[in-house]
C-alpha cells in the first residue's frame, strides 16, 4: 500500500501564510540597488526585518570620552579589527573586519565599547565612514 | 582519434565533483561504473583548506574560542567546546556547575538543529522538496531559541574558556520549555513523515549498507556508526559537562524497524530518535539547573596571564551532531598555543562511503554521499601543493616526510 503522509499537510499549507518573512520587498525588485536608492529617496517602503533578540551582537559603538587606553581590546580581538591611535591614545574600530563576537565588550575595564542592534551594514566600500567607528 | 580509444570499455569513469550541484560540498568522487552501478568508487577531499590551525597558532586561547566557531557553519557549539575542554584540562581551570549545565543545553539545541537541517537535505536529495521546506521550518524554532540564548544563530560566541559568557536568565526559561513543548508536539508528525512515508521507505531501505563490522573496521562516528548497530557515544563513553549526571545511550535503530541494518534509512531513524533524547536532556538540564557562577574566571586579564602560563598538552573530545569532534591543544608558556590540530567528526566518516557506494546506482549517489552528514569545510585541514598545484603523496613520501620530522625535532 502506498503511504503518503505528507499529503495532508501540503493541503494545510496550502491556506496558511508563508512562513517567510519578505524582506526588504514583499516581491523580488529587478534590481534591490535601485531599490534600496528609491527607499532612501521615500519612493519606496521597505518590507521590515524579522525583530532582533535582546542582547543581539550588532553593529559596534565606542564611548570615546570614557576610553582609557589601555589597549586590552586589541589582546582579545580575534579579527585584528581594532586599531590603536598612538597619537590620540584611542583606538579604531573597522567593522567590516569585525566579527562581532563582542569579546571587547567583555574586557573594556571602562565599559565603553558595545554592541547595537544594528545589522544592516553591507556595503561597497570597506573604508566609508560607516564602516568605521572611532 | 583512432577506432580503439572511441570503443567503449568497461568499467567507465564517472567523475563527480569537486563542485556539483548534487553535492553539498566540496569534495571529488571518481566512480568506476559499470552500466548504471557504481563497482568501485575513490574521492578526494581537501578542496576547502583555510588555514584555521596556522591562524590560530598566532593568537592566544580566548581569541581562537571565537575561530573555533567558525570552522563549521553548524556545529557552532561543537568546536569551541572541544576547544575549550582542550585548554581547561592544561591549564587545570574548573568549569563551574552551571556554565556545564548551559553548555549541555546549547549543545543539545544545535544536536536538533543540526539533524533537522539534514532530515531536510535528505529530502532533497530524495526529490522530497516539499519535506525539505517543511523541516527547514520546523529547524527555525531551534534556531530562533538559540538566538535568543546566545545573541547569535550560527556564530554563537557563548563559549568562553572556564565557562559561558551568557547565563539562562529566568525570562528565557519558559521561552525554552516553549520550544521544548513545540518539538514534543511535532515528532511524532516528523516519524510520520518521514518513516511511514512508501517514497521515502523505498529510496532509503537497503540502500548505502555499511556492515557493522565495517563500521568498526573503518572508525565510522556518530549516527553513521549507530545506524550500523555499533554503539558508541562519547556522552556515554566519555562524559563531559553536565552528560554524567543523566542517563545518556547511544540510540540505536530500533527492533520495530528491522534493527540495525546500517542503511540509509536507519540512519535517519538514528537521527529523529536523537531530537527526541535531545529534548529530553534539555529538559532535566533546565529541571536540574544549578545556581551559581557561570565564569571559573570573571576577570578577562587575569584568564590571559593564567591561560599564558599554561604548559601541557591535552585532547577535547565532545560528541558532534556527526560523531566524535577532537581538538588537541599543546602549550608551552607563551600566548598561543605551540599546536593545535582539529580533528572533525566527518573525518572518521568519510572513508565509510566506499563500501557504502559500492553496487549502488548513480542516481542512489547522492543520498547515499548525504546520509553520513559530510563536512568538507570542517574536515579539511590539509592541502598539498607542488609547483603551484595540488598534489597526490605516496606512502614513500609521507614516510620520508615522518621520518625527516623526527629527525628535526630530536635535534631541538
Amino acid at each position: 500500500m502506498v503511504r503518503l503522509p505528507m499529503m495532508p499537510e501540503l493541503l494545510r499549507q496550502l491556506f496558511k501564510k508563508p512562513a517567510t518573512n519578505a524582506f526588504p520587498a514583499r516581491y523580488l525588485p529587478p534590481s534591490v540597488t535601485k531599490f534600496l536608492q528609491k527607499v532612501a529617496q521615500g519612493e519606496a517602503v521597505i518590507n521590515p526585518p524579522v525583530p532582533v533578540p535582546p542582547g543581539f551582537r550588532g553593529k559596534i559603538t565606542y564611548d570615546r570620552e570614557s576610553c582609557i587606553g589601555c589597549q586590552l581590546c586589541l589582546k582579545v580581538c580575534p579579527a585584528h579589527a581594532i586599531e590603536f591611535l598612538p597619537t590620540t591614545k584611542r583606538v579604531r574600530i573597522y567593522v567590516a573586519q569585525c566579527v562581532f563576537c563582542s569579546q571587547c565588550n567583555d574586557i573594556c575595564p571602562k565599559d565603553c565599547l558595545h554592541m547595537t542592534p544594528e545589522f544592516l551594514l553591507a556595503c561597497e566600500d570597506r573604508f566609508a565612514e560607516s564602516q568605521i567607528v572611532e | 582519434m583512432n577506432g580503439d580509444t572511441t570503443k567503449k570499455s568497461t568499467p567507465y569513469t564517472v567523475p563527480i565533483g569537486p563542485v556539483h550541484p548534487a553535492l553539498k560540498e566540496p569534495v571529488m568522487f571518481t566512480f568506476q561504473m559499470e552500466g548504471e552501478v557504481v563497482r568501485s568508487v575513490d574521492f578526494a577531499p581537501g578542496n576547502t583548506h583555510r588555514g584555521i590551525e596556522w591562524m590560530g597558532m598566532r593568537r592566544n586561547p580566548v581569541q581562537i574560542v571565537h575561530l573555533t566557531d567558525r570552522i563549521c557553519g553548524i556545529c557552532g557549539i561543537v568546536h569551541s567546546l572541544s576547544f575549550a575542554r582542550a585548554v581547561e584540562q592544561i591549564a587545570e581551570i574548573e568549569v563551574p556547575p552551571r556554565a556545564d549545565y548551559i553548555r549541555t543545553i546549547l549543545h543539545e539545541l544545535e544536536r536538533m538543529q543540526s539533524h533537522i537541517l539534514w532530515a531536510g537535505v535528505a529530502a532533497h536529495e530524495l526529490g522530497f522538496d516539499s519535506l525539505l521546506f517543511l523541516a527547514w521550518r520546523v529547524r527555525e524554532q531551534s534556531m530562533d531559541l538559540i538566538e535568543n540564548l546566545t545573541g547569535n544563530r550560527v556564530n554563537y560566541g557563548i563559549v568562553q574558556i572556564g565557562g559561558v559568557r551568557r547565563d539562562i536568565s529566568d525570562d528565557q526559561r519558559p521561552v525554552i520549555e516553549q520550544g521544548l513543548a513545540y518539538y514534543r508536539g511535532l515528532l511524532d508528525q516528523m516519524k510520520t513523515v518521514f518513516l511511514d512515508d512508501s517514497t521515502i521507505r523505498m529510496r532509503c531501505r537497503g540502500h548505502g549498507l555499511l556492515s557493522y563490522r565495517d563500521a568498526q573496521l573503518l572508525c565510522a562516528v556518530g549516527p553513521t556508526a549507530r545506524a550500523s548497530g555499533v554503539a558508541m557515544d562519547i556522552r556515554h563513553d566519555y562524559p563531559y559537562c553536565a552528560y554524567g549526571d543523566f542517563d545518556v545511550h547511544p540510540v540505536l535503530p530500533p527492533q520495530e524497524f528491522g534493527g540495525p541494518m546500517g542503511d540509509v534509512y536507519d540512519r535517519i531513524i538514528v537521527r529523529l530518535l536523537e531530537i527526541a533524547q535531545s529534548i529530553d536532556i534539555i529538559q532535566q538540564c533546565l529541571d536540574n539547573l544549578p545556581a551559581g557562577e557561570i565564569l571559573w574566571e570573571k576577570k578577562l586579564p587575569k584568564l590571559l596571564s593564567i591561560l599564558k602560563k599554561a604548559q601541557g598538552e591535552a585532547i577535547g573530545r565532545v560528541e558532534a551532531p556527526r560523531g566524535e569532534c577532537m581538538h588537541y591543544v599543546r602549550m608551552d608558556g607563551n600566548e598561543a598555543p605551540a599546536t593545535w590540530k582539529v580533528k572533525a567528526s566527518s573525518y572518521s566518516n568519510l572513508m565509510s562511503w566506499i563500501p557504502m557506494l559500492k553496487g549502488e546506482q548513480l542516481a542512489d549517489v547522492p543520498i547515499i554521499v548525504a546520509s553520513i552528514d559530510p563536512c568538507m569545510s570542517c574536515t579539511d585541514r590539509v592541502t598539498i601543493i607542488r609547483n603551484g598545484s595540488a598534489a597526490d603523496l605516496t606512502k614513500e613520501e609521507l614516510t620520508r616526510l615522518s621520518r625527516e620530522k623526527t629527525r628535526r625535532l630530536s635535534r631541538c
